[in-house]
């Protein structure tokens, strides 16, 4: 079964950002947001990015996830300055899928250079390619191992989002 | 990791990286997310039978929960009981209700083995304590 496609689209920084994922120092540790409708899910992915250093928050909706994000007009979170170093989203979920949440967020000036990773349990290539042409900087097939988010932390914390968009590439392996 | 980890099939390598998470901070992971896992899709389970009862032809709708359970049996590497939800969902493409209720029959016997399995392994686990390994279901 060809479960994970591996390495696909992904930005890269010019500079390597000094940032060291064992440091149990919070401000130093990424914040990821994890939205998935799965309570299963929701609890394996937490701890598989804790794992990997991370601060996590997993809400279980799209439309949760854009409240939290300060996008969701009719609700504000009221955290103006929220700093969320990655989404990761589930693909197929009930109201707002993944894809819709993904191009709401590259859609907003505030929010669309935080990098989002879409997950799914079908590994569909049309899903997959459509996912990346509208913006997700990665997916991951489930379930999701440590492997995939070590993968992800280890981009990620490299990403020197505040300047270095030149060294963005694109490298598609089957 | 012993040989005797899911040697007859019923879990497979997800399993086995759940219990990888595992550590002194987070001892008894994989006991909570099975304990979660069998709370979460009992509900799952028995609407699914509702649905088979009431509509069985409605196959998107006994589709689309089928996908959420066999998310969730993926997630925890519950190998057999996701084949029986496989075979379940290609009866639903199919149209076939007798397929379907003939599937459902198999997942749940699957899906009740496995707890009991679970339920013994954890215990043994406690008993040996969180450094051993603790032999896994067969």
């Amino acid at each position: 079964m060809a479960r994970n496609s591996p390495v696909l689209r992904r930005r890269r920084p010019e500079g390597i950002d000094g940032f060291d994922p064992s440091q149990s120092d919070h401000s130093q540790q990424a914040h990821v947001l994890a939205v998935d409708d799965s309570l299963v899910d929701r609890k394996v992915i937490e701890r598989l990015l804790k794992r990997s250093c991370c601060k996590v928050t997993a809400v279980d909706s799209g439309r949760k996830a854009l409240q939290f994000l300060g996008l969701d007009e009719e609700k504000r979170s009221g955290v103006d300055d929220l700093k969320i170093d990655l989404i990761i989203t589930d693909y197929c979920m009930p109201g707002m899928t993944g894809y819709e949440l993904m191009k709401k967020i590259k859609e907003s000036s505030a929010l669309r250079e935080i990098p989002v990773v879409i997950m799914s349990s079908e590994n569909v290539l049309a899903r997959i390619d459509r996912c990346l042409e509208e913006g997700a900087d990665d997916f991951i097939v489930k379930p999701v191992k440590l492997s995939d988010v070590k993968r992800l932390t280890d981009c990620m914390i490299r990403e020197n989002r505040s300047n270095n968009k030149a060294g963005q590439f694109y490298d598609r392996a089957m | 990791m012993t040989e005797t980890k899911g040697c007859k099939g019923y879990l497979d390598e997800q399993f086995v990286q759940l219990e990888e998470l595992q550590d002194d901070t987070n001892p008894n992971f994989v006991e909570e997310v099975a304990t979660l896992f069998y709370r979460d899709s009992a509900r799952l389970l028995a609407v699914i039978e509702q649905t088979m009862v009431r509509n069985p032809q409605d196959f998107t709708k006994l589709d689309n929960y089928m996908h959420q359970f066999k998310g969730s049996c993926s997630s925890i590497g519950a190998k057999k009981v996701k084949a029986e939800c496989t075979q379940f969902r290609e009866y639903c493409k199919a149209g076939s209700s007798d397929g379907c209720m003939r599937t459902f029959q198999q997942l749940k016997r699957e899906y009740s083995t496995l707890k009991k399995q679970l339920e013994a392994y954890f215990q043994l686990a406690r008993q040996v304590g969180p450094r051993e390994s603790a032999t896994r279901p067969r």
